[in-house]
């Protein structure tokens, strides 16, 4: 089980500071999410975590590796996998293929195998298909295995999202609003999912969310984060008697 | 012949082992599970329900004692439950959609000791009630997903478990198995059949070894049926429907029955399946001709025009075929034609190609839907019957099925009507009554008849034609004598109305609460730029509405009776729904539920001078919050001719 952790992370674009000397310490095996209003640099936290963006002073470690200058395939690759705010799905391709093809960087057979086919790629891209089943029957989305991802409706594109995430087998799983536009019985699933998850899966959650509901019932640790700087930590109890994070949330009296 | 009236004198179990010896590596079950579809043979049928059985009486299972299924459709259904019949007890369906309350009053009632639950939803369910069921030992469930909490507990325990005990048993005694399940007699009960009561606790009907084998028979000596043919479970465990195919058909043909992947899953399942009979309520009838309706509509001009013209040859070909009657040169040629450029893809389409018969039962079907699946060549049949005699008392026959009327009755079966006008029945399949109900029971078998509390009549031809419970047939002030039900099925003709509540019992007129078809209506607004977000904003505009007038207008033209006349109606803001307890399990209206709780309603549908009423619609989400909305519910009076 591996520790994530952000040190003194700044981000800057141009004269304007996303993050401001962050620290964030993601202990494995639990949930633990960032909240804070809109703006405050919580997908910012996420995209140095996951490469698309490299802070601009600081460090990010995942164990003993630093991942503060990997590009996004490198830190996939080392078992950290993201699911969008934004669905980052290719919508005129169904589900199924959706799901195998975001295991590419898993197949390792050449070029010759895959024309040859029979013997080891063959073997190889039915393993892949198992481990994509047992995606699909995870996040309960037979029905729409065969369904062209652009037709479904937004909801099911969320949970599809995350499928997508979780058929990299990852150890740490990085949820950006999974549970935004959701109705209650959505999100009654996607919270089901993300608890089975820590706990049959084993895998480390880092939940961003606006859901405070929701976020308060799962989380094991919470980071408030406010125009770039974390404001506030602790279990969900510490966090909701915290005068800073009622002041960022509610504004004062 | 011989060989199949000596079937009668096995039990279930025996039958099943007799397959084996018969047909042992073909295959039994098949199951898609993780998108693969997984056959078990009659042999390994054999083997998993001798474990489970075995693994039973390991857990404190014993002659005579019950078990209660609460499970999806899945192969260790029947594994339980034949498990447990091998060894002398008896088991016990419960629909999955049970409240928790329910689901204790069923437990207490019958006394179960050991209940089967397939995944986490229902196991919770069985958590929330132990303290008021003492009497059940184990709980035994087939998807450990989410169980984690309940693994330390001993009360709970993996499937796994069970077949581990069972295995370990059969080796230490080898003939113990064998010998139990000679110990069955044909005329033990085996299972216990829950009635849907429209009101209070369900009864259990007992059913026999016989029972259910005698009907796989007597059906299959109709149509018959071959051990290559398949069928896909997919009607609940606890409806005597399902009961009958996978107890009785299954075991007296030796058919494949498929399990789909989820209930979700169970139409594109079918269509990969494409069974060769199939079984379903009037409701996945409707459900699938719409979707047929919505596609040739979405679909580009030239289809819709060939599916228009050869949907009328259809029909008009359904008219001869239906009745046996011999059809003109011409005819045949135009509905041959129909049948191999369009029907035949379009079957295809919708999994039925294969499919030789297709049966309705539990509640009528309008006779639209029948001209409708006759002409696009699908042979869907009416059966009429009810739980305490397995399903099936009359049927109707190829080449004779009229609309109107529920068929002939089964071979091997009598019937007659009462001097009341009462259905009555008899055969080898009647249950012997209602578990610890000897009231009840003495009502149901008076006079040595089964008594079905359905009015009805046998026409000319011979065929039952069925008018509606006894019990719910309503009079107007005036004493005329009308059927709801029938008008409701009336309205529901209308592919814009999904369902409708009628009233009008002591009234000087008939009045309807009406469910607008949300797809099919909601298609037609989106069609004509009619902009709505919610269900409720859909059945409030008044195009929707004059839309439905329309409707209402035609089946009043058609009314048979001048006080059949719907004389004013309103559409409901939400749809009716089992959750909300408006509906039955079987997805029947509880009339009187709906009256009360939209009493206001109803009072302003007999108040002529009320045309729009402000109601407070109230919600109840699964997690316990509400919400009310306030919206203006319109009322329409039909203009009389």
């Amino acid at each position: 089980m591996t520790n994530l952790t952000v040190s003194d992370v700044t981000l800057t674009f141009g004269g304007l500071n996303a993050l401001t000397n962050v620290n964030l310490s993601i202990e494995p095996g639990l949930i633990t999410s960032i909240i804070g209003p809109n703006g405050a640099g919580k997908t910012s936290i996420l995209n140095c975590i996951s490469g698309f963006y490299h802070p601009t002073s600081g460090t990010i470690e995942y164990g003993k590796r630093n991942l503060t200058h990997a590009s996004p395939h490198q830190v996939s690759s080392m078992g950290i996998a993201r699911a969008f705010q934004n669905l980052e799905l290719f919508r005129g391709l169904s589900v199924l293929d959706n799901l195998l093809l975001a295991r590419h960087q898993k197949l390792r057979y050449s070029l010759l195998d895959a024309i040859v086919y029979f013997g080891k790629a063959s073997r190889i891209e039915a393993e892949n298909r198992a481990y994509v089943e047992k995606v699909i029957d995870f996040m309960e989305l037979e029905l729409y295995r065969k369904s062209m991802v652009g037709n479904l409706s937004y909801g099911v594109q969320k949970r599809v999202e995350v499928a997508r995430a979780l058929t990299l087998d990852p150890q740490l799983l990085l949820l950006d609003e999974p549970m935004a536009g959701m109705n209650i019985e959505e999100k009654e699933d996607i919270v089901r999912f993300i608890l089975d998850l820590k706990k049959e899966w084993d895998i480390t959650v880092v939940l961003v969310e606006h859901d405070l509901g929701v976020v308060m019932d799962i989380s094991d640790q919470i980071y408030v984060l406010d125009f770039g700087e974390v404001i506030g930590s602790g279990t969900p109890e510490e966090v909701a008697s915290d005068p800073k994070v009622i002041e960022a949330y509610i504004g004062e009296e | 012949m011989e060989e199949r009236s000596r079937l009668l004198e096995y039990s279930i179990p025996q039958l099943l082992r007799w397959r084996v010896g018969k047909t042992g590596s073909k295959v039994a079950l098949r199951q898609k599970d993780f998108g693969c579809w997984n056959s078990y043979t009659w042999e390994q049928y054999y083997d998993y329900v001798r474990k489970t059985g075995l693994g039973l009486l390991q857990s404190g299972f014993s002659k005579g004692d019950k078990i209660a299924i609460i499970s999806d459709n899945i192969p260790e259904t029947l594994y339980m439950a034949i498990g447990a019949q091998a060894v002398g007890g008896l088991s016990v369906a419960i629909y999955q959609t049970s409240l928790p309350e329910e689901i204790e009053g069923i437990l207490n009632y019958l006394n179960i000791s050991i209940i089967f639950c397939n995944d986490q939803e229902q196991v919770d369910k069985v958590a929330e009630i132990r303290e008021k069921i003492p009497q059940v030992k184990k709980v035994i469930y087939e998807d450990s997903r989410g169980m984690r909490n309940y693994q330390q507990d001993d009360w709970f325990m993996f499937i796994q478990d069970l077949y581990k005990k069972g295995d370990e048993s059969h080796r230490e005694n080898p003939d113990l198995f064998d010998s139990l399940v000679d110990q069955g007699k044909p005329d033990d009960v085996c299972h216990l059949c829950l009635t849907s009561g429209t009101t209070g606790l369900p009864k259990g009907a007992m059913l026999t070894h016989r029972n259910y084998i005698n009907m796989g028979l007597q059906l299959t000596e109709v149509d018959p049926l071959e051990d290559t043919d398949e069928y896909v479970s997919f009607l609940p465990f606890a409806w005597i429907g399902e009961q009958m195919n996978s107890f009785g058909v299954a075991m007296a043909t030796g058919i494949a029955v498929n399990f789909p992947e989820s209930v979700e899953t169970s139409m594109a399942d079918l269509k990969e399946i494409g069974p060769h009979f199939m079984f379903g309520a009037p409701r996945i009838y409707e459900t699938i001709r719409s979707q047929i309706w919505l596609k040739i509509d979405e679909s580009y001009w030239l289809n819709r025009v060939v599916y228009t013209f050869f949907m009328k040859v259809g029909e008009e070909a359904a008219g001869y075929r239906m009745s046996g009657r011999k059809m003109p040169g011409k005819l045949r040629f135009l509905a041959w034609l129909g049948k191999q450029m369009m029907f035949r893809p379009l079957v295809n389409q919708i999994g039925f190609l294969r499919l030789r018969r297709a049966y309705t039962g539990g509640a009528a079907l309008g006779p639209e839907l029948f001209t409708f699946y006759q002409a696009i060549g699908v042979n869907l049949k009416q059966i009429y019957g009810q739980t305490e005699i397995v399903g099936i008392a009359y049927m109707h026959r190829d080449g004779d099925v009229r609309p109107d009327t529920v068929g002939k009755p089964l071979p091997g079966t009598g019937c007659k009507i009462s001097e009341e006008g009462e259905i009555l029945s008899r055969s080898a399949s009647v249950t012997p009554g209602y578990y610890k109900l000897p009231e009840k029971t003495a009502e149901l078998l008076e006079g040595g008849w089964l008594h079905s509390g359905d009015a009805g009549y046998i026409d000319e031809n011979g065929h039952l034609v069925v008018i509606d419970r006894i019990s719910d047939v309503m009079h107007t002030r005036n004493g005329d004598m009308f059927s709801p039900m029938f008008l409701e099925n009336r309205l529901k003709f209308s592919p814009y109305i999904k369902e409708a509540v009628i009233f009008g019992d002591k009234q000087d007129f008939v009045t309807a609460l009406v469910n607008v078809d949300p797809i099919v209506v909601g298609k037609w607004a989106e069609d004509r730029g009619i902009s709505f977000s919610t269900y409720m904003e859909l059945s409030g505009h008044a195009e929707v509405a004059q839309l439905i007038l329309g409707a209402v207008a035609t089946i009043n033209e058609n009314a048979e009776q001048p006080h059949f006349r719907i004389h004013r109606f309103a559409l409901l803001y939400k749809l009716l729904d089992m959750d909300d307890g408006e509906l039955t399990k079987t997805g029947k209206i509880r009339r009187k539920f709906v009256r009360e709780k939209y009493a206001n309603l109803y009072d302003a549908l007999y108040d002529p001078e009320v045309r729009e009423k402000k109601v407070e619609a109230f919600y109840q989400y699964q997690d316990g919050q509400t919400s009310t909305v306030n919206t203006t519910i319109h009322f329409y009076t039909m203009e009389e001719r």
